[in-house]
């Protein structure tokens, strides 16, 4: 099993396709599910204080924007935790969406700079296009180790 | 709208919640008895929005405060007043926010207000814009006051001085100005002055308005009727003394650690902007240039009129970048009426540059504040704008004497 990576960083399609392969999908998803259920943070809605924005320094410098950080400071270790990632550039709102360019920059950069295998693909906007990407992506999910890595 | 009801901002930020600030937006709202709301907008509306707008960008969420500023425009959100916020340091953002903010003000007459915050941004420091925002909002009936009635208090706990003012029948009878060290104390010694002045009896009082910094406080320790923030007081006061009641004006006040720059309208405040990035836009800076020099605060202004700001390179963006810049002017040879002249401009210069871009200036351009008495102030900004700026008498009462005048409304009641 490989922890996978993945941009759009919460795309609902993305992390059920690397669950169907048999994999474990990195997603903002499940770190904003453990953030709204730690219990004695009440900052709503996200429960982000302004202590993670400083966690986020650790990614981006101190002149980066509170935002940036902010938001590093749920996807850097998620990155840091990646064995694989698949990049969907350009995608709909729909299949995921990513709201600040400067993380979303960030991002996409700290993931091709890991040495880890990274599919990036553009996102489909045909029939024929969708049955392609969603080839590569099984082929990718395929292509990696099954065991348990930890 | 009663003044129980909860005013309903709306918030157009693109990830506040990220940024770690979230908990203290809504407790500033709260602290006003408002409610922040996200606007409702049609999903598929993102994808045209920026077409619509005129601005394309790269963040999606910037494309949700556009979509979220249509709505408001547009009514399918109805809201009592708008805060527009970003996070500082973020060009794109910036635009946006900027954008944003003039196109609700073009299109409704939602009172707006756009403020860019970094994870150490608190709920005080959000406070008085909310706070603001909301008197606009709520109680516009007593903005529209015009005439002072009655035997009435100011009081103005700013961060340097304490102004007491009393007026009666709309005139301004007693007035003291003491520099503030405790905040109850430095009141009450610039009340006692001005009650001496006006030489009446403090139990004739019918009613007390308090502003500036420590509003809470004295209000509670005088009981006052009014306890308001410094920018819907200091323009209504500035509209008042400059006898600019009715039209368009501009409100600047340069304060001991702030500076407020202000539209108004008919005397109610539209756009506004408090506070620049260091305090070397501030009076304070003055008041350490003249220390510097060896001079009374009260003194630099005369001797700044006599200089020329171009003879000395000065920016006082940072206060201790600006003042190394006047020790080393002096220190190569120049003279104090050209440093003078130069700190005066370069307080004007950020103040144009940080402030008076988010608002739109309008004649009259009403400078206030006790810095407003410094000559070289309001000539360094008629320079710079190229318009004749207004000091009305009492500039640096201008808290004191819109406490008062505001208070008033409480004598009828």
């Amino acid at each position: 099993m490989t922890k996978v990576f993945i941009y759009p960083t919460n795309s609902l399609i993305l992390s059920d396709l690397i669950e169907r392969f048999g994999h474990t999908p990195l997603a903002m998803m499940g770190e904003v599910h453990d953030k709204i259920t730690t219990i004695g943070i009440d900052s709503p809605p996200l429960n982000i204080t302004p202590e993670d924005p400083k966690h986020g320094l650790k990614y981006a410098a101190v002149e980066v924007p509170a935002g940036v950080r902010g938001r590093m400071s749920l996807l850097g270790p998620l990155i840091d935790k990646a064995e694989a990632a698949i990049i969907v550039d350009d995608a709909a709102i729909s299949f995921g969406c990513m709201g600040c360019a400067r993380t979303n920059e960030l991002t996409k950069f700290l993931t091709r700079d890991k040495d880890i295998p990274v599919l990036e693909l553009t996102y489909p906007y045909s029939d024929a296009e969708g049955k392609e990407f969603v080839y590569k992506i099984s082929e990718f999910l395929e292509s990696l180790p099954k065991e348990d890595r930890s | 709208m009663s003044k129980e009801d909860k005013v309903k901002v709306a918030l157009v930020s693109c990830g506040s919640e990220f940024a770690g600030v979230q908990s203290q937006l809504d407790s500033a709202a709260e602290q006003v008895n408002a409610q922040l709301i996200y606007p409702e907008m049609d999903i598929s509306s993102l994808d045209t929005i920026e077409m619509e707008f005129g601005l394309q960008v790269a963040s999606a969420d910037l494309k949700l405060m556009m979509a979220r500023a249509k709505a408001v425009v547009e009514g399918t959100a109805p809201v009592d007043g708008v805060f527009v916020t970003s996070c500082f340091r973020c060009a794109e953002a910036a635009i946006v926010r900027n954008e944003v903010r003039r196109y609700i003000h073009q299109n409704s007459d939602i009172p707006v207000i756009s403020y860019s915050f970094t994870e150490r941004t608190t709920a005080a420091t959000l406070l008085t814009r909310m706070e603001a925002l909301t008197t606009i909002a709520r109680r516009k009936h007593l903005l529209a006051r015009e005439k002072q009635t009655g035997l009435t208090v100011g009081l103005d706990s700013g961060s340097t001085t304490t102004k007491a003012a009393i007026m009666r029948d709309n005139e301004i009878i007693g007035e003291g100005w003491v520099p503030t060290v405790n905040v109850v104390e430095s009141a009450r010694k610039a009340y006692d002055m001005a009650l001496e002045q006006a030489g009446i009896k403090e139990e004739d009082v019918q009613a007390i308005g308090t502003t500036g910094y420590g509003r809470f406080l004295l209000g509670e320790h005088f009981n006052a009727q009014l306890v308001q923030e410094e920018i819907t007081v200091n323009s209504k006061g500035a509209v008042y003394l400059a006898n600019t009641q009715k039209g368009p004006a501009t409100v600047i006040d340069i304060g001991g650690m702030d500076n407020k720059a202000i539209s108004v309208e008919d005397g109610i405040p539209g756009m506004f902007t408090m506070g620049g990035i260091c305090a070397g836009a501030s009076g304070r800076f003055l008041e350490m240039t003249a220390k510097r020099l060896g001079v009374e605060i009260t003194e630099l202004g005369k001797i700044a009129v006599k200089g020329m700001q171009e003879k000395v390179e000065m920016n006082s963006y940072c206060i201790v970048f600006g003042i190394q810049s006047l020790v080393n002017s002096l220190a190569q040879g120049s003279i104090a009426e050209d440093v003078a002249a130069a700190a005066c401009h370069s307080v004007v210069e950020q103040i144009f540059e940080q402030q008076l871009q988010e608002v739109e200036v309008k004649e009259p351009l009403i400078l206030v504040g006790g810095s407003s008495l410094i000559e070289g102030v309001p000539k360094a900004l008629g320079d710079l704008l190229k318009i004749d700026v207004v000091v009305p008498p009492h500039s640096q009462l201008i808290g004191a004497v819109g406490a008062a005048l505001l208070a008033s409304g409480y004598v009828e009641e």
